[in-house]
């Protein structure tokens, strides 16, 4: 098992200088390949392609309830991923946002059922701080665990998703059970009070917050000095430490901050859209946070608009259903997506390595 | 708990840590050869309903576990181009791979849910052994693939550690190029241990809707797959280890299924915890005490000749 930080190997895949639009062609390339090979796939599951994708376009942006749908499930996607991208910018392989989104729910959910008298003002701002703290404490465990006995993240973030959304089906069934739903894995209702406000349409709050939190990020990442701590110890362990970083303090913090954010992904999902925990209530937002981490380079403004068009597949998926189609649909496709990516990078970048070897070889030939 | 009980709950462990040894014998024969495979999960759960489909075609059981081997080996393919071929980071891959296995698992899968597999695969007592009181019940009936599980870590460890081609993988894991400069093609072993492990990832899913359940739900793995994963680290990468460990779990998981037939009073649904907390602890008290012992040097590390 790896154990040692290691940056996400994406900086150098594609030259600095020339490139972004390369890059984006790259990536459309990939993402063609990728909706060619879940094509493939539909044919022979006995499905037919095209008419797939063109429900699923429609489904996902059609009409202005769509839109407002896809973008009501841009929003927990959004948050999660930009709290994996903020772990992976250090080389901290979180895969835990499943689970902390869900404490972060069930956090944000504990203030609503148990203290349903208080007003809009004191409910919703304490639901967020409360998810966000869920999902902090959540992700610490792991980040503790790494920074003082080396434990690998990987391992110990995923078996703390399942923890997690086990505990939210012991309540779901248990104490939280909405008697008038006898056996259905539901809470109570939350009260009207702690439903995030609406700013357009389906579209709640939460938004805002998703907003706030790619600019904050950018902000931290790119403008601070604990933001270049940060991404030194991402691209460079040993210069950091050298440097004098505290890098056991760092682990703790970021995975909590990253937690932090998958935990509002919860109080979005909670407050925003369903207003009462339910089994289930990540529907695996937090590992296509993942994927959305990776095709955005683990850039925030490209995590909010990669998250945009992941939402768009999903919804899209769900939509299809009724069609006939599984909408599991979806999620193949986006982990195609994220396969397709990752083999375009490889490849470019040791067709560019190649070059350059040949280059410097003909130059040692050719002599001074 | 009464001897009667115990020897059932012993049983049952066994039966439920046997997709553990068969995932994990494959991951550590992977990893041994210097190439991670975090796509056990998704891998499995593809196993499980390409085997579960193939034994509703065809009603013959050992057909299913031929197109689970065959499904996981076509993924393992997948993974060793990506890794090997194109040297791409093995975490990221992996982590794709379980999510492609997971997604793709449950599209193929929706037809086959609620239908009874139609030729399960049963117990069949050993004759002699199984009435061997106490280890005959635990051991010997059981069905097929349990009794193929037992030999696997046993023939692996063998061809590990006894033979000439075990030795190259292990050199491919330990030090590739030491290896190469043996004349050891480093690509082909890694497709080979890559493949191989897959190819018993897809088995150990197989296992699960062929025996186990015998069914196909979505997502029935359950997280089993990146226990196995850990099983491997619990092992420090020996097969003897890793058998023993995988009972160990099945244990742990049984246990959280029928403490409240034996009486102890605790919500099923904490129970059904059990196997990630124990599998969190072990780990924990495993990377603190031995700090990764036995992992092979080259673990993770692309290798291409020309460099």
């Amino acid at each position: 098992m790896v154990t040692t930080a290691r940056a996400l190997d994406v900086a150098p895949a594609v030259g600095r200088g020339v490139a972004w639009a390369e890059a984006l062609l790259i990536r459309l390339g990939a993402a063609l390949a990728a909706l060619a090979a879940g094509a493939v796939v539909m044919r022979a599951a006995g499905y037919d392609p095209w008419m797939a994708y063109r429900e699923m376009a429609a489904g996902a942006l059609g009409s202005w309830y769509a839109v407002e749908q896809t973008l009501v499930k841009a929003i927990p996607l959004a948050l999660s991923g930009l709290g994996v991208s903020l772990a992976f910018t250090m080389g901290l392989w979180n895969i835990g946002a499943e689970g902390q989104l869900a404490v972060g729910a069930l956090a944000a959910g504990w203030l609503a059922l148990g203290a349903p008298g208080l007003p809009a003002w004191a409910m919703v701002p304490g639901m967020v701080a409360l998810g966000a703290a869920g999902g902090a404490a959540w992700a610490a465990i792991p980040g503790v665990l790494r920074a003082a006995v080396g434990m690998n993240e990987i391992l110990s973030t995923l078996m703390l998703n399942y923890v997690g959304l086990l505990w939210v089906d012991y309540l779901v069934f248990g104490h939280w059970a909405d008697p008038t739903a006898f056996s259905f894995p539901y809470s109570r209702r939350f009260p009207d009070s702690a439903q995030l406000p609406p700013l357009m349409g389906a579209v709640h709050l939460g938004a805002v917050l998703a907003l706030a939190a790619a600019v904050g990020l950018w902000l931290l990442l790119r403008h601070t000095a604990w933001g270049y701590e940060i991404r030194l110890i991402g691209t460079s362990p040993r210069a950091a430490r050298y440097r004098g970083a505290p890098v056991a303090r760092n682990v703790v913090a970021v995975m909590a901050l990253s937690g932090a954010l998958a935990g509002l992904a919860g109080v979005a999902e909670v407050g925003g859209v369903v207003h009462r925990l339910q089994q289930g209530i990540s529907q695996g937002y937090g590992y296509a946070a993942i994927i959305i981490a990776w095709l955005a380079r683990l850039h925030p403004w490209a995590v909010v608009l990669v998250a945009v068009l992941i939402a768009a597949l999903l919804n899209g998926g769900f939509v299809i259903q009724t069609t006939g189609v599984p909408a599991a649909i979806a999620s193949m496709l986006q982990a195609l997506l994220l396969t397709f990516v990752l083999a375009s990078e490889y490849v470019v970048r040791r067709h560019r390595r190649r070059r350059a070897v040949a280059a410097a070889r003909a130059g040692l030939r050719a002599g001074p | 708990m009464t001897a009667d009980q115990l020897v059932a709950l012993l049983a049952a462990a066994v039966t439920a840590g046997t997709p553990l040894v068969l995932a994990g014998v494959g991951e550590l024969l992977a990893e041994r050869s210097g190439v991670l495979n975090l796509g056990v999960e998704g891998v499995m759960l593809v196993g499980a309903v390409v085997g579960f489909a193939a034994v509703v075609a065809t009603a013959a059981p050992w057909l299913g576990v031929v197109a689970a081997v065959g499904a996981g080996a076509l993924l393992g393919v997948g993974h060793a181009f990506l890794t090997v071929t194109l040297g791409a980071e093995q975490v990221t891959t992996g982590l794709a791979l379980a999510l492609f296995g997971t997604g793709l698992s449950a599209f193929v899968g929706k037809p086959f849910i609620g239908i009874p597999n139609p030729a399960p695969f049963r117990a069949l007592a050993v004759p002699g052994l199984a009435d061997v009181p106490v280890l005959g019940p635990i051991f010997f009936r059981q069905d097929a693939l349990v009794y193929l599980s037992y030999m696997l870590p046993l023939v692996v460890w063998w061809w590990l550690v006894r033979t000439r081609p075990g030795l190259h993988l292990r050199a491919c894991g330990e030090n590739p190029e030491a290896a190469d400069a043996m004349g050891v093609d480093v690509a082909a072993v890694r497709y080979g241990a890559v493949v191989a492990g897959a190819a018993l990832a897809g088995l150990a899913g197989g296992y699960l809707s062929l025996a186990y359940t015998p069914a196909w739900t979505e997502n029935m793995t359950g997280g089993l797959g990146w226990i196995a994963i850990a099983l491997v680290v619990f092992a420090t990468w020996h097969p003897g280890r890793l058998l023993a460990g995988a009972y160990l779990f099945g244990a742990v998981d049984v246990l959280g299924f029928r403490a409240q037939l034996l009486g102890v009073q605790a919500s099923s649904i904490v129970l059904r915890m059990l196997p990630y907390l124990f599998t969190l602890t072990v780990l924990l008290v495993i990377t603190a005490l031995r700090q990764a012992a036995g992992m092979p040097g080259a673990l993770g590390r692309p290798y291409f000749r020309e460099e």
